[in-house]
């Protein structure tokens, strides 16, 4: 019956969003709503989830070091919002007879398509070059590229160059959630696949995955391309909520913003990406509304100093807790029953973790199987 | 040919400068195989410092040489202070950790440096009071040479000098090398592998320090958020050279500054608008990286099984 709970699940989560986005709404839901500053948090905790889980693929499944995320966003934002810009309003028009919402969500959903592919192929073509070099040298590639696609759109007139460009706004919240959901899902999935184990083994030892016959050229370039394309997708979500691009704001400290994400929740883990995401984008907006104390004459201003605080936190934790809140272990249910391994300063992930689990995967599988043949 | 030699001129000017940040990211990731990012912050620092300095000790009243060094000198131990301040409170502490976590630590420096200084002396930019009168040589036709340009020269190459004395014909600088060859075969030679690496943060951010004071001579605006490109090209420039080499920085540096300028004044022709300035350091970078992996001037390490 997994088909049911993947079902009743799909459901819920979608009817949980559609409240939400309801609750977004002019009108409220039932009188309750959500002001426009929350709901713009919640799509940016959004879009930040899809980023960091898929930089997660990339630098904390695969091992590799990529702090060049930003660039392929801002390649799928591009991409998409020149498609919606030109081919937006006729598109609208033939698809008309869905509805003002069903129109809009179609022309939404090609945009993510392409945001996806372009910031994808855009992936292959960094990937196949930089993927030979490796850690250092790999990340300030990354990094380079990043910085030159940031360039060479800054200089493209037909996208608004300097001026920034204006995106009509197809992307709402419930959009938004669900190509959330189905990143976490999909990214998920990649991990538990038979691909997740090649790209893990190339994490914890290339040389020996290379010697166990794992292709590991083709598994990095596969991870990259996925990890790019989704933030290729969370680039077209963001254009078309944000409704204006600017290459101010893809610049390289917006890839270090997704690192950041994934080191605080913990490199590796598909939760600790999530909790990562949410902390970075609410932390700074929580410290918003430290107080102010007068001391004589002065008043300090603590909100003033909240990317400072922010700062300082970032520091200390990574000194109190280097491998990030939750390290390699996944937050979930079974976490209450099992007991808790110490994982302090355990350098390799993963594997004594993920092996039993996986294991066990393996072994329902070759019944079915064999159910199968019977 | 004129114009031609004055870009090169202006080109290598700028080049000094991210030679000389490109010094202290070098040496830092010779020894602790850290890429520093907080080191751009520190050359912005090293602007601020001299900025302070000069106006407190009253040497932008009459411009002297004098003053100057001073200025210099102050700037570059304050820098030097702070740099041995972020290593012991923020990278001795994460330094046995995986290299993500001292990545981050860095960047979490880099960023509380430019907010701290965006708190305390607000984001606009102000102008570096000049030290020394500032006139045009001409040199033969119509390429000229100013005197800042002169004093980033003439500076930088002391400054190199020095580097390469310390280096190679002192005992810290024995010291150096050997931890930057192993660093814990170095600890059980009976050498203070901690003092030298803050000696190492040390003279990397007296570098960078000088840089800021020197660039602020030469272009009289400064900005908390100035070092962050400066930062990050100087630190290219110390990839293309090979990183963990000095001369390899100085080279990469010179390279840098010199295609920025040239693509700038030339790049028409060929069809490379000069709005491209900022993406050169980074598609000669990637070009060299794939042609060489380790850097023009670095050695290449086979990996061990």
């Amino acid at each position: 019956m997994n088909w049911l709970k993947t079902l009743i699940g799909g459901v819920v989560i979608i009817a949980f969003l559609y409240v939400l986005n309801a609750m977004m709404s002019s009108g409220g839901f039932f009188g309750t709503g959500i002001d426009d500053y929350q709901a713009r948090l919640l799509v940016f905790i959004c879009i930040n989830i899809i980023l960091a889980t898929s930089l997660n693929l990339i630098n904390g499944f695969t091992g590799q070091f990529s702090i060049g995320h930003a660039g392929f966003m801002a390649v799928g934002a591009y991409a998409s919002a020149y498609f919606t810009v030109t081919h937006g309003k006729a598109l609208e028009g033939s698809f008309g007879f869905l509805g003002d919402t069903g129109a809009s969500s179609v022309v939404l959903l090609i945009a993510v398509v392409i945001g996806a592919i372009v910031a994808g192929i855009m992936g292959l073509i960094v990937g196949i070059p930089s993927l030979r070099l490796k850690g250092d040298y790999l990340a300030i590639v990354t990094l380079g590229f990043a910085e030159i696609i940031r360039i060479v759109i800054l200089n493209i007139d037909i996208v608004g160059g300097a001026t920034g460009y204006p995106v009509p706004g197809y992307a709402n919240f419930l959009w938004i959630g669900i190509f959330t959901v189905i990143t976490i899902v999909v990214i998920h999935n990649i991990i538990k696949s038979d691909t997740g184990r090649a790209l893990v083994s190339i994490r914890e030892d290339e040389l020996a995955a290379e010697a166990m016959g794992v292709n590991t050229t083709r598994y990095k370039v596969t991870s990259f391309v996925i990890g790019s394309a989704f933030a290729g997708i969370a680039g077209v979500l963001f254009a078309h909520y944000n409704k204006f691009l600017h290459t101010n704001d893809f610049q390289f400290i917006r890839s270090f913003e997704i690192i950041i994400m994934i080191v605080i929740g913990g490199m590796g883990s598909m939760t600790g990406a999530i909790l990562g995401a949410i902390i970075v984008t609410l932390l700074p907006e929580l410290l918003r509304q430290l107080p102010e104390i007068q001391v004589g004459a002065t008043t300090f201003q603590f909100a003033d100093l909240r990317l400072v605080i922010f700062a300082l936190i970032l520091i200390l934790t990574m000194i109190l807790r280097p491998q990030g809140i939750l390290g390699t272990r996944e937050f979930g249910l079974n976490w209450l029953k099992r007991p808790r391994k110490s994982s302090e300063g355990n350098e390799t992930i993963g594997a004594d973790a993920g092996v039993p689990e996986a294991q066990q995967e393996e072994a329902k599988r070759l019944q079915s199987e064999e159910n199968k043949d019977k | 040919m004129d114009t031609f030699v004055q870009q090169l001129i202006n080109g290598l000017t700028i080049g000094s400068i991210y030679a000389l940040i490109a010094l202290g990211y070098t040496m830092v990731y010779g020894i602790l195989r850290l890429i520093n990012f907080a080191h751009g912050d520190i050359y912005m620092v090293g602007a601020y410092a001299g900025f302070m300095l000069a106006v407190v000790l009253g040497f932008d009243a009459n411009p002297s040489v004098f003053g100057f060094a001073v200025t210099l000198l102050g700037a570059m131990a304050i820098a030097a202070a702070l740099g041995m301040a972020i290593e012991r409170f923020a990278y001795r502490p994460v330094r046995k950790f995986s290299k993500m976590t001292t990545l981050i630590t860095a960047i979490g420096m880099s960023l509380l440096i430019e907010y701290l200084f965006i708190f305390f002396f607000e984001p606009k930019p102000r102008s570096f009071p000049p030290l020394i009168s500032n006139e045009n040589h001409t040199l033969f036709g119509n390429a000229t040479i100013s005197t800042s340009q002169i004093l980033i020269f003439v500076v930088s190459i002391f400054l190199m000098i020095a580097l390469q004395y310390i280096i190679f014909y002192t005992k810290i600088g024995k010291a150096m090398r050997a931890v930057s060859f192993n660093l814990n075969s170095a600890k059980l030679m009976g050498i203070n592998t901690d003092f030298v690496i803050a000696f190492t943060f040390a003279l990397g951010s007296a570098l960078a320090a000088a840089g800021g004071v020197l660039t602020a001579q030469y272009n009289p605006k400064i900005d908390p958020l100035m070092g962050v490109m400066y930062g990050l090209k100087a630190f290219v420039a110390a990839v293309l050279g090979g990183i963990g080499n000095i001369p390899g920085a100085v080279l990469g540096g010179l390279v840098i500054g010199a295609a920025e300028t040239l693509v700038v004044g030339y790049g028409g022709y060929i069809g490379i608008p000069s709005t491209y300035r900022d993406a050169v350091a980074f598609a000669i970078l990637i070009i060299v990286l794939l042609v060489r992996p380790a850097g023009l001037l670095g050695s290449n390490v086979q990996e061990k099984v």
